[in-house]
């Protein structure tokens, strides 16, 4: 068989070339990239129909390129994105796709393979991704012998299972048979650096060889397309978490009643001219900035002035003022333990960097901030740029949008729980919620931008939906009956909400009443754990209704559950398969199958935390 | 023979023509509606406007704490929704036994305080949804029920509470019981839903007297033992003035048409005073007030709420027909009135003996709420009294209470405990012992001033008014609403203050001591500073220019009209 290479000049007869062309005019974008990636394919499919001979790593024959990303709070989205777009710039034309929608027996047609994954929790992947990750580690695998492949691992240096899920990918890989392409990166939230320098490594070699390889194909050069110092090219809108917006603070009140045990806020913010846009489901990124306090001891501690000039990303500020806004001061991170081993020469913290002491070091982390550290194990002479040096970039933290841009227009509400505790007899809190809470005032300005969350969206608005969300869980579905309320959809909703009690703790009880009396949200179940000797949550609720829960799935409902993972989702998720394999008569392992399918089919959408 | 009147508004007329309060009656299926399954409903802490209806015929509103509305609106909750369960206690009855069961029932469930009212029983406030069937059963366990404490029935039914005669105290106190037995609804409802009783199919009818539709509005009862007028009796829709012959009642002098209610700015609605219409023999005590109440709820006016109360439908259909219409189902005339006479309407405070020997301790109450203040612990001085009292406690229609019939050897044991708890002290000017509030704000929906929380400030402003001018023992009546309907029978005291706004009251003057007369609209909407100087020009006056033994009503009533005439 003849193989015709469009990069072949004179591969298309005029003919041909007129049927592209008549077709090109009637794409969409989406229908173009379709069909590039269709012939994508088909080439792919013809090369190894041409024979069974792998073409030569020196020299590639247009291998493709796919990179796949894993997310849930859409960072390596954005990465993945920039990539495609510098790989773009350079020529090459790779597909980019979410696991969570890659179609798994696509795998073993894939040449070359980027990934960019997230870790969450105790190690887990995305939670949108699991599905790729139960196939990629099951024995349906296939062999991938010639597949070429590389690995950009983020996480959070924090938790004990540090880019676990990258890891996976990467180990699992090289089980399959594949190359490595280039080294695992692992990125700590502060990911920007190491991963454009992945990224720009990839894109030299790829390019370099697909240069090479067009100039074998066409005979002559095509003159020297290499671009140096290569950046992450982003298309995010003008606001963005690098750039965030200032919204004014419209509302923030305390929004559980009194004698209450909880302190939960509503809090309105004013996007009005920000160009921000956001769909129910999506998160609000804060930047918070840290309590005059926490630095102010932080300081006393290290027995540093607040006025010691440092240089932060190239530029000079006070001390105080960086520890304020630019790093995070309160939880501690193995790096930290690290700079501080090394600073104090103490034994127990060097015993705590030593590799097979991560359970160790997390259990110390749990209970010791960075100032509990400095304290514990004082340096002497201890300047500013070693104190920052174990530091890591303050974060912005999430919180689920509670509004719908159609009913408030450009406002972003939010609903916050300040995490409060107590760590060696001091108060300490959540950064971003002891702000909003105790030094946020209305007419304060806060720097906020949009985390988009594709994997949790409502579906049209004939669907049913089953949401689950107690506590703040509840907010991402006041922004969707919102959401339905001003579309007038028709399809029916059902809510299961849970707190502690009825009377002060039932967030926005109004809003849902009201809502239930127009018929916008079909039905509500409430679980309040501290009204009654028994403690009830909405898992129990749940398995109450368990007839009419499994009979909307399978009337093609969408299931939704927002909130806390460990003492909420986990649970939830044992009763969904209790339901299921009760109506329908299935066992725990089909029922499980069945919730897998759900989520496969986007119609089991988490967002937890 | 019977004349022709207008029966447009009453109970011959289809249901739409009427007010959409009979429809909601006649549909409720004798009051069951949907309060049992509004009761299992989670995602309120409330019941539905129908049900809040028809809870009231079984004892129950529906309230909210007014004080944190607006912060809830805010917080998006809805408004903190509790209930006021309301007791039925003829007479004012109570057993020390029952009394110890309140004590409880309100430290479980009413927000650990007791409100006495001027119909002679006991209120809980603060009570949550799910709190409302342990409480009714508790009630259950101590032989109480809350049937047609509120509603549109016959009401509780009143009698004077501290007569010196222990035959006719006795005998009263069984006839209110046996009359309010008779004239509360059947209510197979109230069984099922707060005992738990299973329906049965019955072919008797459910309630022969009210019918489906009950009463147009609710229809209060009191007796009265004179001299005492400690019941208002004029100001109820239905009195008997006890008549006593030697050593036994027998029978009453009947009054109709009384009432207090009245809105603002609404000159068709207003007080008036019930009509003395004759006398009946004891044994027909019954079958008159069948007799009343049927005329009531056939020709009473069921298209207006406002104008639903008996009062008007004297007014409108004319005294003489209401009055042949009730002998006409008598079956025969009444007789003439008998002679009495009334002369108070105040409460005896303080120890009495009465004429068995036995002791009655009066004890004011400010404002009927029981709970323990600083020095004065009075819901825990009553629960240890009550562990060891063997007579009764009466519950006044002045919202005090009397701790009655007490052996003279017991009196040291009550005294020691009256000293402990701070409640022996019964100093307080005659104008504050004869003073009654509602409970008004924060839980009364229709309270539009405060009440039971604020006169006891004003009091204390006033006294020194009193002081000026001499008069601290000079008993003087004084009733505060907090909106124009008139639960403490505000119309027919010396000085009467009804809210209108937050602050702002309308002051009414000159109503008679005993009851016997309605005061008059002196100034309104007026706030606390302008209320001062008007009661400080008139007291002045009186003490100055009053006649020997002249009640300041009476001066007040005297110089106005001598003004007016000058």
């Amino acid at each position: 068989m003849t193989v015709q290479l469009p990069v072949n000049e004179g591969a298309l007869s005029l003919e041909q070339w007129e049927l592209v062309e008549g077709l090109a005019k009637t794409l969409t974008p989406e229908q173009a990239r379709w069909i590039s990636g269709y012939f994508a394919g088909l080439d792919a499919g013809l090369l190894r129909s041409g024979g069974n001979e792998i073409a030569p790593l020196q020299a590639p024959q247009g291998r493709t390129l796919t990179i796949l990303y894993g997310t849930e709070t859409g960072n390596s989205r954005d990465l993945a994105k920039a990539l495609a777009a510098n790989a773009g710039q350079r020529g090459l034309s790779p597909k980019v796709s979410d696991l969570a929608d890659y179609k798994v027996r696509s795998l073993k047609d894939e040449q070359d393979l980027l990934f960019v994954v997230s870790t969450y929790g105790e190690g887990d992947p995305p939670q949108p991704s699991v599905a790729f990750f139960e196939f990629l580690e099951g024995p349906r695998a296939p062999q991938l012998k010639g597949v070429r492949y590389s690995v950009l691992a983020l996480g959070d240096s924090t938790y004990e299972f540090y880019c676990e899920a990258g890891k996976r990918i990467d180990k699992r890989m090289e089980e399959l048979g594949a190359t490595r392409l280039g080294p695992r990166v692992e990125c700590d939230i502060d990911y920007d650096d190491p991963a454009a320098s992945w990224s720009e490594k990839l894109i030299e070699l790829l390019a370099a060889e697909a240069d090479s390889n067009a100039q074998f194909l066409k005979g002559e050069a095509q003159g020297g397309q290499s671009r140096k110092g290569l950046s992450l090219v982003r298309t995010a809108p003008v606001h963005d978490k690098k750039n965030p917006f200032p919204a004014t603070v419209l509302e923030n009140i305390r929004i559980v009643g009194r004698h209450s045990t909880k302190e939960t806020r509503h809090v309105e913010l004013d996007l009005g001219g920000s160009g921000l846009a956001y769909q129910p489901g999506d998160s609000l990124g804060i930047v918070p900035a840290n309590d005059a306090g926490v630095v102010e001891e932080l300081l006393v501690a290290a027995g540093i002035a607040d006025d010691v000039e440092v240089t932060v990303k190239k530029s000079s500020v006070s001390l105080a003022s960086a520890l304020t806004s630019r790093f995070e001061i309160t939880t501690a991170t193995p790096r930290f333990i690290e700079q501080w081993a090394k600073l104090s020469g103490a034994s127990e913290l060097q015993e705590l960097t030593r590799a097979d002491a991560a359970a160790e070091r997390v259990r110390f982390l749990e209970k010791h901030h960075v100032v509990d550290i400095v304290r514990r194990f004082p340096v002497g002479g201890l300047d500013a740029d070693s104190l920052l040096a174990g530091l890591r970039p303050l974060q912005p933290r999430l919180y689920s949008l509670a509004s719908s841009r159609a009913a408030v227009g450009d406002e972003a509400h939010i609903t916050v729980s300040p995490v409060r505790y107590e760590l060696h007899g001091t108060p300490r809190g959540g950064v971003a919620s002891t702000q909003i809470a105790d030094r946020l005032e209305m007419g304060d300005v806060v720097p906020v931008y949009i985390q988009e969350n594709p994997h949790f969206r409502l579906p049209a608005d004939d669907v049913p939906i089953i949401m689950v969300g107690p506590g703040t869980g509840v907010a991402p579905f006041r922004a969707f009956l919102q959401e339905r309320e001003v579309r007038a959809a028709a399809g029916q909703s059902w809510l299961f909400f849970g707190e502690r009690n009825f009377r002060s703790d039932f967030l926005y009880q109004a809003e849902w009443q009201q809502w239930l009396k127009d018929g916008i949200l079909s039905r509500l179940d409430v679980a309040f754990s501290r009204d009654a000797a028994e403690k009830v949550y909405v898992q129990h609720r749940m398995l109450e209704q368990s007839r009419d829960l499994y009979a909307w799935l399978e009337e093609g409902a969408h299931l939704y559950v927002c909130g806390d993972e460990k003492a909420m989702a986990h649970d939830v998720h044992d009763a969904l398969i209790q339901v299921i394999g009760r109506e329908g008569d299935l066992s725990w392992e089909e029922a499980e199958d069945y919730l897998r399918r759900l989520s496969a089919d986007h119609r089991y959408q988490k967002d937890v935390y | 023979m019977v004349e022709v009147v207008d029966r447009s508004t009453d109970l011959s007329q289809p249901l739409d023509k009427l007010g959409p309060d009979e429809t909601l009656k006649a549909n409720s299926d004798y009051l069951r509606g949907n309060i049992a399954h509004d009761l299992l409903d989670r995602i309120t802490g409330g019941v539905t406007f129908e049900s809040n209806k028809l809870m009231k015929f079984h004892g129950i509103y529906q309230q909210d704490d007014r004080d944190i509305r607006d912060e809830r609106r805010r917080q998006k909750l809805e408004p903190a929704l509790t209930f006021m369960v309301r007791v039925r206690l003829p007479g004012g009855v109570c057993m020390p036994e029952q009394w110890l069961k309140i004590d409880e029932l309100a430290r479980t469930h009413g927000g650990n305080t007791i409100r006495l009212t001027t119909r002679q029983t006991f209120q809980f406030h603060w009570v949550l949804k799910e709190e409302i069937k342990p409480t009714i059963q508790g009630l259950h366990d101590a032989l109480l029920d809350t049937i047609a404490a509120c509603g549109d029935d016959a009401r509780g039914v009143m009698a004077t509470a501290d007569p010196l005669d222990s035959e006719v105290d006795r005998e009263i106190a069984e006839l209110a019981k046996k009359l309010s037995d008779h004239v509360i609804p059947r209510m197979r409802a109230y069984h099922e839903i707060w005992y738990g009783k299973e329906r049965i199919a019955s072919s008797e009818e459910e309630e022969p007297l009210y019918g489906a539709t009950y009463l147009p509005r609710k229809f209060k009862i009191a007796f009265v033992v004179p001299p005492s007028n400690d019941v208002d009796v004029y100001t109820q829709d239905l009195g008997f003035i006890a008549i006593v012959g030697a050593g036994d009642v027998e029978g009453f002098n009947v009054t109709i048409g009384g009432g207090m209610g009245r809105t603002d700015n609404e000159p068709r609605t207003y007080p008036r005073l019930a009509n003395v219409i004759g006398f009946i023999p004891k044994e027909r005590l019954l079958e008159t007030a069948d007799a009343i109440i049927s005329v009531q709820r056939d020709y009473g006016n069921r298209a207006e709420r406002a104008r639903a109360r008996f009062k008007y439908t004297i007014d409108d259909k004319g005294l003489d027909f209401i009055k042949a219409e009730i002998e006409r189902r008598l079956g025969a005339p009444l007789e003439p009135a008998r002679p009495f006479e009334l002369t108070s309407n105040g409460d005896q405070l303080g120890w009495r003996e009465t004429d068995r020997g036995l002791f009655n301790f009066g004890l004011f109450i400010q404002n009927g709420r029981v709970s323990d203040l600083p020095g004065r612990s009075i819901m825990e001085g009553l629960r240890a009294i009550a562990e060891i009292h063997k007579g009764q406690f009466r519950l006044t229609p002045n919202q005090n209470l009397i701790i009655a019939g007490i052996p003279a050897e017991e009196k040291p044991r009550i005294e020691a405990l009256l000293e402990e708890h701070g409640l022996s002290d019964s100093a307080q000017s005659s104008l504050r012992s004869n003073s009654i509030a509602c409970v008004a704000l924060p839980t009364c929906p229709l309270a539009m001033a405060e009440a039971e929380r604020y006169l006891p400030d004003l009091l204390t402003k006033i006294e020194a008014i009193l002081a000026a001018n001499g008069l601290l023992k000079d008993p003087i009546t004084i009733r505060m609403s907090g909106c124009p309907n008139g639960c403490s029978r505000p119309y027919v005291a010396e000085v009467a203050l009804t809210g209108r706004a937050p602050g702002k009251y309308n002051l009414y003057l000159g109503g008679g001591f005993h009851g016997e007369r309605l005061n008059r609209l002196f100034a309104e909407n007026i706030a606390e500073d302008r209320i001062l100087a008007i009661l400080s020009e008139q007291l002045s006056a009186y003490a100055r220019n009053r006649s020997p033994g002249e009640r300041f009503g009476d001066f007040f009533n005297r110089t106005v009209d001598q003004a007016a005439a000058a």
